[in-house]
């Protein structure tokens, strides 16, 4: 159980190795075709290699930061977000995963989260406020479970490595082809052999078959690792009725096809782009439906011997979890389901007012607190001296950084904290600042104008 | 003629041992990195027990503003924990904390009758650290028993018991669910 959990890892394997080879065949047959005597079929190896690389050390090394920031994702603290920076660790924990990962919140109303990072110092686990918003401490944990069974399983790195192959194999069949339909006039005019003629044909063929095979592949190994980390979560948790009612909630917002990043939906929990049951050969993930009910056929184990039934069980299929991971297996049972009340209003609302002060948090507001008990949220820049408290009426001033005492003109401004809670206030420039409860030091600067506010 | 022969014998010899070398210092290492992940788990559930000792102070604190007619029931928390923090023995210790456990959720099941108290940000925010500490360690006796499982079989197992026995590596104690409040102890809904 300390092992990574291991699907059939001859066939994964195999799938790579098959990528890998059409990678390489690709690039010899074009390289062959475009030049035929003067080496080109080394030369397309080496091409297609290199491009390979690149791209692999481009997203080995950038990826994440880049995908993190198209996404929009903010990186929080245990004082941001204290539940899911709990059930993270508790998975942490569970799982022996060793070191914590990094927890990003992306400000979307969509449920979904994602895993990345190749290395253990780079692990991220992100996850969009309308998660937080939609699912119940439970639910959070089987999610979460699910992401940090990706990382124990390894997943991020072999899809970083899938993925560079398939692009590697797109654009090389992609600039062929162009190449060959603006510049086929010229070549056709040379004088060429039946030899040639036959290259040519066959790797016109290939650069259209290829990027659809290595797609099929990479698609296949995608689906796989999906139901690997479900049965990885189910143990870490043994509680798969967590998850099962998560992805369940989770699935429902994406019945109306809702449109999304492209380019990051097979690393999402639930596949952003696949409306309902379109499922075959070109999805990234397996139907929700499915993961659903084998979590829920587990029948009281939690082990990856009862996932394993319960897979063969509702899909029919022969089992996806290797012989060694299930032979090494400790039989285990799930704990006793915790009372299933109905989630009262109340929760909802207050999971939902956290969510929303979260936020504003990160979106730059000020947060401020009337003496009645009502929070007020001043939007970023406002230059009102103060507000009126919707409920009680008192006039509440906006916390702003004074001028020291001896008031020179680069004199840096404070702020007197009160209390040891969270607290913002807005910088003479108009930003607003937020301090955290964690906060320590003496001082903040500030991240627009790059003031330094003393803070006591 | 001979001397070819005893080359390709003693070759054969040599490759015999290295292999086996190979094979032995493996199977060393594989037991050293189980027995450290067992011990690593352990370490884990002491830091959450660490960690609720420090958490129960400001808890009682918290309550002790609106509850002020349960003092039977602070003070058996106060009672436990310094309890706890005492033991010596691991059993005493194992003891200990269980009523610890106990004594937390009383005045848990408590605090249902304070509304005031439920509407208060500080108590609300430790009883989310509590409720954490409480599933983390569970999570840790799970992960303790799993890696400790795993480094077990390895010591009895051929060929590594050979390995095992003739380096001193001995079989951990697995954590036993003793009675049906333990096995709860997870899912307390606080």
């Amino acid at each position: 159980m300390w092992e990574a959990i291991e699907s059939n890892r001859r066939r994964t394997r195999i799938i790579v190795a098959g990528m890998a080879v059409l990678l390489v065949g690709l690039g010899a047959l074009i390289g062959g075709a475009v030049a035929p005597r003067g080496g080109g079929l080394v030369a397309g190896v080496g091409i297609a290699l290199l491009l390979w690389f690149i791209l692999w050390l481009v997203a080995a090394f950038q990826g994440d930061s880049i995908m993190l920031s198209v996404a929009g994702a903010e990186r929080i603290e245990h004082a941001d977000a204290p539940q899911l920076f709990n059930v993270v660790e508790e998975m942490v924990i569970a799982s022996g995963l060793g070191k914590m990962p990094e927890i990003y919140v992306i400000p979307d109303d969509r449920p979904n989260a994602f895993a990345a990072g190749r290395k253990a110092e780079t692990r991220v686990v992100c996850v969009t406020s309308g998660l937080l918003r939609a699912l119940n401490r439970d639910e959070l944990q089987g999610v979460i479970a699910h992401e940090i069974g990706h990382h124990k399983n390894g997943d991020p790195a072999l899809m970083i490595l899938m993925g560079v192959m398939l692009g590697a194999i797109v654009l090389i069949a992609e600039i062929y082809l162009r190449g060959n339909f603006w510049g086929g006039r010229r070549r056709s005019s040379k004088e060429s052999g039946g030899l040639e003629i036959l290259l040519v044909v066959l790797a016109i063929v290939l650069a259209i078959l290829a990027p659809v095979l290595a797609q099929m592949m990479y698609f296949a190994c995608s689906r796989r690792r999906e139901f690997l980390a479900d049965a990885s979560a189910a143990r870490f948790t043994r509680y798969p009725e967590g998850l099962a009612s998560a992805l369940e909630k989770i699935s429902v917002h994406y019945q109306g096809g809702i449109k999304a990043n492209k380019v990051l939906a097979p690393m999402y929990i639930v596949n952003p782009m696949q409306a309902l049951a379109a499922v075959g050969l070109f999805s990234t993930h397996p139907p929700t439906d499915d993961r659903v009910r084998i979590l829920r056929a587990m029948g009281g184990g939690v082990g990856y011997v009862d996932y394993d039934a319960a897979y063969r069980k509702i899909t029919g299929r022969a089992g996806c979890i290797g012989k060694r991971t299930l032979a090494a297996d400790t039989p285990t049972s799930a704990r006793e389901a915790a009372p299933a009340a109905a989630e009262s209003v109340d929760e909802r609302v207050s999971r939902s007012r956290d969510v929303g002060n979260l936020l504003g948090r990160l979106d730059g507001f000020t947060m401020m607190q009337c003496a009645c008990g009502v929070g007020i949220k001043v939007p970023p820049g406002a230059s009102w001296a103060s507000i009126p408290c919707p409920r009680c009426g008192r006039d509440n001033p906006v916390p702003k950084a004074q001028p020291s005492a001896s008031a020179k003109a680069d004199e840096p401004l404070t702020f007197r904290r009160q209390g040891k809670g969270w607290q913002s206030f807005q910088c003479s420039c108009g930003a607003s600042i937020n301090l955290s409860p964690a906060f320590e030091a003496k001082s903040k600067t500030c991240g627009r104008c790059g003031r330094t506010i003393d803070v006591h | 003629m001979t001397g070819a022969v005893i080359a390709v014998v003693a070759l054969g010899i040599g490759l015999f041992v290295v292999i086996i070398v190979l094979a032995v210092a493996g199977m060393y290492n594989g037991l050293v990195r189980s027995r450290n992940e067992t011990k690593n788990a352990w370490a884990q559930i002491d830091v959450q027990l660490k960690r609720r000792h420090d958490l129960i102070p400001n808890l009682v604190e918290t309550v002790k503003g609106y509850a002020k007619h349960e003092q039977g029931t602070l003070q058996g928390v106060i009672s436990a924990r310094a309890a706890a923090v005492g033991a010596g023995t691991v059993d005493a210790r194992i003891a200990a904390e269980g009523q610890l456990t106990q004594a937390l959720s009383r005045l848990m099941v408590l605090t249902e009758n304070y509304p005031d108290l439920k509407a208060n940000q500080n108590f609300l925010g430790l009883q989310e650290e509590l409720t954490s500490t409480e599933n983390k360690l569970a999570f840790a006796r799970q992960a303790y028993n799993d890696a400790a499982m795993t480094y077990n079989t390895k010591t009895e197992t051929f060929p590594s018991n050979l390995i095992a026995g003739n380096f001193g590596f001995k079989p951990e104690p697995l954590f036993q669910v003793t009675d049906e409040k333990q096995r709860e102890a997870p899912q307390v809904k606080f």
